[in-house]
């Protein structure tokens, strides 16, 4: 364990509640460990700022072991910090210089508010998934291996999509604030196996339609999703989704 | 899920980015073409001047040229509207921006500035059809009787002529790199766009189209400055 502790400069987000106006706020963090994650030094802010009497920084967070997808923070230009393949929790004071200035920003786009400081409502998504990222019927417990033939390309295909913990990481770094990344993975997990068929182009459409609802950009192919993503979900599922809908629109009675 | 929904593809973000696509990779198409025709302003003057006229000739006269003429308009003018309205959509989608946002670290230049880069090359379009399309087919375009052809329009010293100007030739170089910059990711982004995607197809084809914005803009590119050039002497 290194010794050795860091001095911080933090421009972090603040704004009180979603109507209020917010504002950049500089707060300087003495004696960081390197070996802390990010949420912990946001711990120890958080810590002086309560004991100090002020307002603690609201911030998502819930497993902290990088599989929940709720620590949604934009650090110095990029969703989840400069490490690729991270979730913010997963991310260590290490990567960082004593004497940083580090910018911590809240997800921005519109389907995304701002609900306090860093904390976003991301419910969005969840009315997606409503939409049509389901099966409507039981489809029962696991089935024996082999009882339903899936070629093994195709289960790895759906299994990669079915990884996205729904962070929306991908929102927050795309140009246009655009939840394609999101919905292709789960419209894919979905139309590559057996159980999604019967409701394969509605949910396609439905899907679709309701991102377009939320206020989400459009996809310009740009692939910074797909860097961000802190589960490598690959861009091709966009592809895969655009194929679904036109597909659907071509065959749906 | 109960309840069929039933609205156009157009209204639809994919719809919106599939349209772009295809009339997007039509736009290739058909600067293939355009470059092929103007290829012949390199021959030697003599040589070209009947050549390059009576191409243009047969370009404005042959109805089926014609009918792909007017598929070019409406690619250009659809492709143009939708692609605005898009970006305008996608400035809608951030209200707010970041206080610091590193758009180097994940993302191409061009993928990043598509919508920048076309508007600036529907300016330059319409700059170089008022000087050569509109004198074409509206302006006082000389006539003369040549040997092989007949009456043909002199298209072939207006060209030559307007070339003669260096400003005039350094709008044409800069706009041709515009034009590459917006092929560079325009091309495989298209097909993206429709859909398609291969583990195997899709890197050729961003790599043909990489290869295609390169050679398309700085062949367009060299005829200015080769008519300049060869206007000093």
């Amino acid at each position: 364990m290194s010794s050795k502790t860091m001095r911080l400069n933090l421009k972090i987000w603040r704004q009180k509640g979603p109507k209020a106006n917010g504002k950049m706020v500089d707060y300087t963090l003495n004696e960081v460990n390197p070996e802390m994650s990010f949420l912990e030094m946001m711990d120890v802010l958080n810590q002086q700022l309560v004991e100090r009497g002020d307002e603690p920084v609201a911030f998502d967070h819930d497993c902290r072991e990088g599989i929940c997808g709720m620590c949604s923070m934009f650090i110095n230009g990029r969703a989840h910090g400069p490490m690729t393949g991270t979730t913010t929790c997963q991310l260590h004071m290490r990567h960082f210089n004593d004497g940083d200035t580090i910018v911590i920003e809240p997800w921005r786009a519109s389907a995304f508010p701002v609900i306090k400081d860093l904390m976003v409502d991301r419910s969005a998504f969840d009315r997606i998934i409503q939409a049509g990222g389901y099966i409507s019927v039981n489809t029962g417990s696991a089935p024996d291996a082999n009882a339903l033939p899936i070629p093994k390309e195709n289960a790895d295909m759906a299994f990669d999509a079915a990884t996205c913990i729904g962070c929306g990481a991908c929102v927050a770094t795309c140009k246009n604030a655009s939840a394609m990344l999101f919905v292709g993975a789960k419209v894919s997990q979905l139309s590559l196996l057996p159980q999604g068929q019967p409701e394969r182009e509605e949910r396609a459409i439905r899907m679709v339609e309701q991102m377009d609802k939320e206020g989400f950009g459009n996809c310009t192919n740009t692939g910074a999703c797909e860097v961000e993503c802190p589960k490598g979900i690959s861009i091709e599922n966009i592809a895969r989704m655009n194929r679904e809908y036109l597909r659907a629109k071509l065959v749906q009675k | 899920m109960s309840g069929k929904t039933k609205s156009g593809l157009i209204k639809s973000s994919i719809g919106k980015k599939v349209f772009m696509g295809l009339t997007g990779l039509f736009l290739c198409l058909f600067l293939a073409g355009h470059l092929a025709g103007n290829l012949q302003l390199l021959l030697p003057a003599d040589v070209a001047r009947d050549q390059f006229n009576a191409y243009a000739k047969f370009m404005t006269t042959n109805p089926a040229v014609k009918l792909l003429s007017y598929l070019t308009y409406f690619s250009i003018l659809f492709h143009a509207v939708d692609g605005l309205y898009l970006a305008w959509q996608n400035k809608q989608a951030r209200p707010q921006a970041y206080y610091k946002k590193d758009d180097a670290a994940n993302a191409g230049w061009a993928s990043r500035n598509m919508a920048v880069l076309g508007t600036l090359l529907l300016v330059f379009i319409v700059l170089h059809m008022k000087s050569f399309w509109y004198e074409m087919h509206f302006g006082a375009v000389p006539v003369y009787g040549s040997i092989e052809h007949g009456e043909l329009k002199d298209l072939y010293t207006l060209t030559v002529s307007a070339f003669k100007q260096w400003w005039y030739v350094l709008i044409y170089v800069v706009s041709m790199a515009v034009v590459g910059f917006h092929l560079w990711h325009g091309f495989g982004s298209g097909f993206k766009s429709l859909g398609i995607s291969h583990p195997v197809y899709t890197p050729l084809l961003n790599g043909f189209g990489k290869g295609f914005a390169v050679v398309v803009s700085v062949l367009f590119a060299l005829l200015p400055v080769y008519i300049f050039l060869t206007s000093l002497n």
